[in-house]
């Protein structure tokens, strides 16, 4: 009798621990608490909107939570001196929310890739942007207005090109780093399958593990590779500047929720026209890329 | 669900990978702890000192920063282990080998002293009292313990991933990126770790059984 008791409480304990797990993994609200308020200093009209849209309920509670990165340079990133988060996704994101109204006040969360669909559905951040490339996969557990930015993917190698990779193909055979679960690593895997892949959490091990000499070149999205150079100095590494892919960037918002897309896609072209976005991309990405590309063409599904 | 269907061979090929990292890191580190242990036990002072600070620097250090330190600090004086398998076994084997020395070190001091003076006024030098007389006597005794830290070192197998080894931690991270589905993979890594710990916990249970010494 004592047998089966314990037998039952061994299973009860068990199925506990896997309810637990599994919460844990669900509750995926990163609460960093690092979050910084910038609210726009100049006292425009706060426009009108319909009843019960999303822009209605921003602008009447008067504060809106974005999901940013708070780790990659040029786009977001967190200024050790000010807390403040910086970067051309910040920059859009103030410029979207400026026209819900310009008292609405902006709490940036950290999301890192992994969390961003969750964070969304969960509704612990209202809308993400966060060099989140538009995919198919992603749609559907949410939804993404723009594209803002089209990003390509290159390959950053060491200063000087020892193995003289030029381009995609070159890969094949060598050792090149990217991130887990990045777009960048698919697109490795399927245009250089000979490459021996290297699987980081973050880029700055996959550039240190290149000054190591662990990987001969590192991949992904031209603007962070960039930053890297930017970071470890031009006399360390070089990007090659030969992309080859296109990776638009979103701003994902919870599934669904058509009205709020198309606000933001209106808004986008309109600071697609005015310039406010090539301002923005000169103050951030434009620092190490002279060139202000044109802006890219919303896509409205 | 579908997502475990379509990639139920990464996920076993993931286990594997988690596997062949535990056991042989418990190889090494059990023969790392023993001998620390015994150096701690022994008469020698500065083996004794130097097993001392081995135990309480590696102890008292997070197992996610040993990696870092070993895989990305290494190199920059000169030390780079191109293997990331072999990273992780040196990286796991160092952490879990101080927790078996302190254990083994325990069951050693369950050893009565009897043992040890009957053994000495028969003549044995140190290495026979210990290795015949103390140390079968002190594993047996800590049997249970030493499981535990063996499924524990089952699951931190999992920090490896941080230096890109991938195993069932970093294969379950895979999945669910590629199909946006975190929940579903990691709640199936969830389980597959279940699937290795529980019997490692049954198998010491019985093992304990077995060789428990009665008194």
């Amino acid at each position: 009798m004592t047998r089966t008791r314990t037998r039952t409480l061994w299973l009860v304990a068990m199925l506990a621990a896997l309810a637990l797990v599994a919460t844990a993994c669900g509750d995926d609200d990163d609460d960093t608490g690092q979050t910084s308020d910038t609210t726009e200093a100049d006292a425009g009209e706060a426009p009108e909107f319909p009843a019960g849209s999303t822009m209605a309920e921003i602008q009447q509670a008067g504060t809106i939570t974005v999901g940013t990165k708070f780790d990659q340079r040029l786009f977001g990133q967190t200024d050790p001196r000010t807390g403040e988060v910086e970067g051309f996704d910040v920059e859009i994101a103030k410029l979207i929310v400026e026209a819900i109204g310009p008292d609405v006040e902006i709490e940036f969360t950290e999301t890192p890739s992994a969390i961003r669909e969750t964070a969304l559905e969960e509704g612990t951040v209202d809308m993400v942007v966060a060099t989140y490339t538009i995919n198919d996969a992603r749609k559907e557990r949410i939804d993404f207005a723009g594209p803002y930015y089209v990003a390509g993917q290159d390959i950053m190698v060491p200063a000087g090109n020892p193995m003289e990779i030029s381009g995609v193909d070159d890969l094949n055979g060598k050792r090149v780093c990217s991130v887990q679960g990045s777009t960048s690593i698919e697109n490795v895997r399927e245009m250089a399958p000979e490459a021996e892949l290297t699987e980081f959490d973050v880029y700055t091990k996959c550039a240190d593990a290149m000054r190591d000499g662990r990987v001969d070149a590192v991949s992904t999205d031209n603007v962070i590779l960039l930053g890297l150079v930017e970071q470890y100095g031009s006399d360390v590494f070089e990007v090659v500047g030969n992309p080859f892919t296109t990776e638009p960037y979103g701003i994902g918002i919870p599934k669904g929720d058509d009205e709020f897309r198309t606000f933001i896609n209106d808004r986008l072209e309109e600071i697609f026209t005015n310039g406010e976005w090539a301002d923005a991309y000169e103050r951030t990405v434009g620092t190490v890329d002279d060139e202000v590309p044109e802006p890219p063409a919303v896509d409205r599904y | 669900m579908e997502i475990l269907a379509d990639n139920l061979d990464r996920f076993v090929e993931g286990i594997g990978a988690t596997i062949s990292l535990t056991v042989v890191s418990w190889l090494a580190a059990f023969v790392i702890g023993v001998t620390v242990a015994s150096l701690r036990v022994g008469p020698i002072r500065p083996l004794r000192g130097a097993a001392t600070v081995y135990v309480e620097l590696v102890r008292n250090c997070p197992l996610a920063v040993l990696f870092v330190l070993f895989f990305f600090g290494l190199p920059s004086i000169g030390i780079l282990f191109e293997s990331k398998f072999v990273s992780a076994v040196i990286v796991l084997s160092i952490y879990t080998g101080a927790f078996v020395a302190e254990t083994v070190r325990s069951g050693v001091n369950t050893v009565a002293s009897g043992q040890v003076e009957a053994a000495r006024s028969l003549g044995l030098g140190f290495s026979q009292v210990l290795g015949l007389v103390v140390l079968p006597q002190a594993l047996r005794s800590v049997v249970a313990p030493l499981g535990n830290l063996f499924i524990a070192l089952t699951k931190n197998s999992s920090i490896a991933y941080t230096i890109g080894f991938i195993e069932l931690t970093g294969t379950a991270n895979q999945i669910a990126v590629e199909n946006a589905e975190f929940v579903t993979a990691f709640a199936a890594a969830a389980g597959a770790y279940l699937l290795l710990t529980l019997p490692s916990g049954l198998a010491v249970g019985a093992l304990e059984r077995r060789v428990a010494i009665r008194r």
